[in-house]
């Protein structure tokens, strides 16, 4: 006997059909449901989870092959097979390319019918606990890359649990390197968004023009070079996560074009005209306090208290020295994995070292020092002159990672002359980066001096 | 609850099946005609269980000769209410010879009592079972039939002893 009985709906007009086939399943020990319409169907499935629906491809109405393409469009999960009078090449390609799972001609051998919906439902089993298993190993690893026993990382831990299971905004505040995308990750990845996509917008990285077109997608001649309709990454989400980083960089128009898209689900392509609904969670992150610059009047206030339902704070690395020697010991082991070194750990000067440091670009700052190390120090130990951390310089303008940027920018600028492109080249981020780099530091040739 | 042909049924085997299943027989003999597509040259499984239901009262299990279909399938070896009072079962395609076969009386029975109980079994609500060896597992081809037992499983066995058909109770296969 059957422990838990899988459920059937059959579709199709023909009251016969419904009878002789319902009663069949019932003695195959299914529960099984009955609609003479595709329209009936639907609303069945809407209301409850059903395991295959075997729908007749002729119907008055929306016939069989619509009723799959709703199916799947909606991304009801069922399995769907499709039932035809005569069988037809045509007829079964295009069911299958519809992604049924099979076709099936009337009358049906007993047979091959119980065979087809048997494997139908196996691979339905198969999938959901494919799911199943995955959403188990994302959950237990989901928080796994945010290291950190200092009360401060824990608190950030678990304001992510809290928060993922809601739908709210989260805002992520925290210095460059902090891991800010980790935590967007580890939110999404907790959330039941999990299943959708998570896209990263990195919005300083945008002109004004083309963070429009990629946040909302833009029509075929929309611009120059806009040769194809391209969907925007709130379109690409489809119900998933849509991660702002660096918000702070937005211009004022798109932060009211942002305000829009929050308010109302809805955007509308550049150049388009039609308005289309899209369903996303925005998750946010800025290295910037942004009610100072809504003080300032260079952030909407409205947008601000939309992206500041719930906030959490990453605290930088300095704040958190206890961390750094098992964030070290985490880098290490990753980097030796990767690269097939045999460390065993790191010695304590080398620790000592670590800790010590002042830290102004963060974890990342560490994952780059440790990552070196691993490449030029000797196994099985990692020494202090394995790790290429320079003392911090006096002044405390000089430690904030702005300004080691600054002069960075400044000098390698100098060197070609002020040739953005070659600059840019040098400095391996694109030109477009440097560009608004130059403008946010407010560089001029003039300053050669700083060099000197 | 009684055992009745319906058409052609060897008079031989239905005694021996009434015998072995302590169900005794009906009176006389059910003319299927009425159940007929002519077409198709076979007879309606669902139509019969309705005329059965018209010409006997009480539990009533027909035993034909003729080729069961239900209109979406080529073919069904038996149909029951599920619970109800009225079953058939075929032994057209038990038969060897169906398969090109010499023909095979003692295989013949050793499969007709396997889908008596099995139609008994869905007349007191049971569903086909998962144990391939419990005469109430599925059994769409010949070769099903032949795998299985005629015994009931555990499970199905106390679900047809404390079911609502109590009569059937006493007259378990051992």
């Amino acid at each position: 006997m059957q422990p838990e009985k899988l459920s059937i709906l059959i579709v199709d007009d023909e009251q016969v059909v419904r009878d002789s086939l319902g009663h069949w399943f019932t003695e195959e020990g299914y529960a099984v449901e009955t609609s003479g319409s595709a329209g009936e169907a639907l609303s069945k499935l809407a209301s409850r989870e059903t395991d295959l629906v075997i729908a007749d491809i002729r119907m008055p109405g929306i016939d069989g092959m619509e009723l799959l393409e709703r199916i799947k469009v909606e991304q009801l999960d069922t399995a769907v097979i499709i039932m035809t009078g005569y069988a037809s090449v045509e007829t079964a390609v295009r069911a299958l390319k519809h992604g049924a799972f099979d076709y099936i001609t009337k009358p049906f051998d007993p047979d091959d019918l119980s065979v087809v919906v048997r494997n139908a439902l196996e691979q339905r089993r198969l999938k959901l606990e494919n799911r199943m298993l995955r959403q188990q190993i994302e959950e237990s690893h989901a928080l796994d890359e945010l290291i950190g026993q200092s009360a401060a990382m824990r608190r950030v831990r678990e304001q992510i649990e809290t928060v993922a299971g809601v739908d709210s905004t989260v805002l992520i505040e925290g210095e460059s390197g902090t891991g800010k995308e980790l935590v967007a990750r580890a939110v999404h990845r907790l959330s039941p968004r999990r299943f959708n996509p998570m896209v990263v917008v990195h919005c300083g990285a945008l002109t004004e023009t083309l963070i429009e077109s990629e946040l909302f997608g833009h029509e075929k001649g929309a611009f120059t070079g806009a040769q194809f309709r391209k969907k925007g990454k709130f379109e690409a989400a489809m119900g998933g996560t849509v991660f702002l980083d660096e918000i702070a960089d937005i211009s004022l128009k798109t932060q009211t074009d942002l305000l829009r898209v929050l308010q109302e689900c809805e955007i509308v392509r550049v150049g388009g005209t039609q308005p289309i609904h899209v369903d996303f969670r925005v998750i946010a992150a800025t290295n910037r306090n942004l009610a100072e610059m809504v003080k300032e009047g260079r952030f909407r206030s409205d947008l601000f208290y939309r992206l500041n339902v719930f906030t959490i704070q990453i605290p930088p690395l300095r704040d958190r020295h206890g961390d750094v020697p098992l964030l070290a010991t985490y880098f290490l082991e990753k980097y030796s994995k990767q690269m097939n070194r045999k460390f065993t750990g790191l010695d304590r000067p080398a620790l000592d070292l670590l800790i010590s440091h002042h830290w102004p670009g963060n974890v990342r700052e560490l994952e780059n020092v440790v990552e070196r190390a691993v490449v030029v120090g000797r196994e099985p130990m990692i020494r202090a002159q394995d790790l290429a951390v320079t003392r911090p310089p006096e002044g405390a303008d000089d430690l904030r990672i702005e300004s080691i940027e600054r002069r960075h920018i400044v000098r390698v600028l100098e060197s070609f002359g002020w040739n953005q492109t070659q600059a840019a080249k040098a400095l391996g981020i694109d030109r477009v980066t440097l560009y608004h780099k130059i403008r946010r530091y407010n560089l001029k040739p003039l300053e050669k001096a700083i060099r000197a | 609850m009684i055992l009745v042909a319906v058409g052609d049924f060897p008079q031989v085997l239905l005694e021996r099946l009434s015998r072995r299943t302590r169900i005794p027989l009906g009176a006389g003999r059910m003319d299927p005609a009425v159940a007929r597509d002519n077409v198709r040259g076979q007879y309606d499984s669902t139509r019969l269980l309705v005329e059965l239901k018209g010409h006997y009262d009480g539990v009533v299990i027909g035993a034909t000769g003729h080729d069961l279909y239900i209109p979406v399938l080529t073919y069904v070896f038996g149909e029951a209410e599920m619970p109800g009072r009225a079953a058939i079962f075929s032994i057209h395609r038990l038969r060897e010879e169906f398969y090109g076969l010499a023909p095979d009386e003692a295989r013949l029975e050793e499969r007709a009592v396997r889908e008596l109980w099995h139609e008994i079994g869905h007349l007191h609500g049971l569903a086909h079972c998962r144990d391939a060896a419990c005469v109430m597992s599925a059994s769409h081809s010949i070769e099903q039939v032949d795998a299985k037992t005629d015994q009931f499983c555990p499970a199905c066995r106390a679900f047809v002893q404390w079911g609502r058909l109590q009569p059937a109770a006493d007259s378990q296969p051992a």
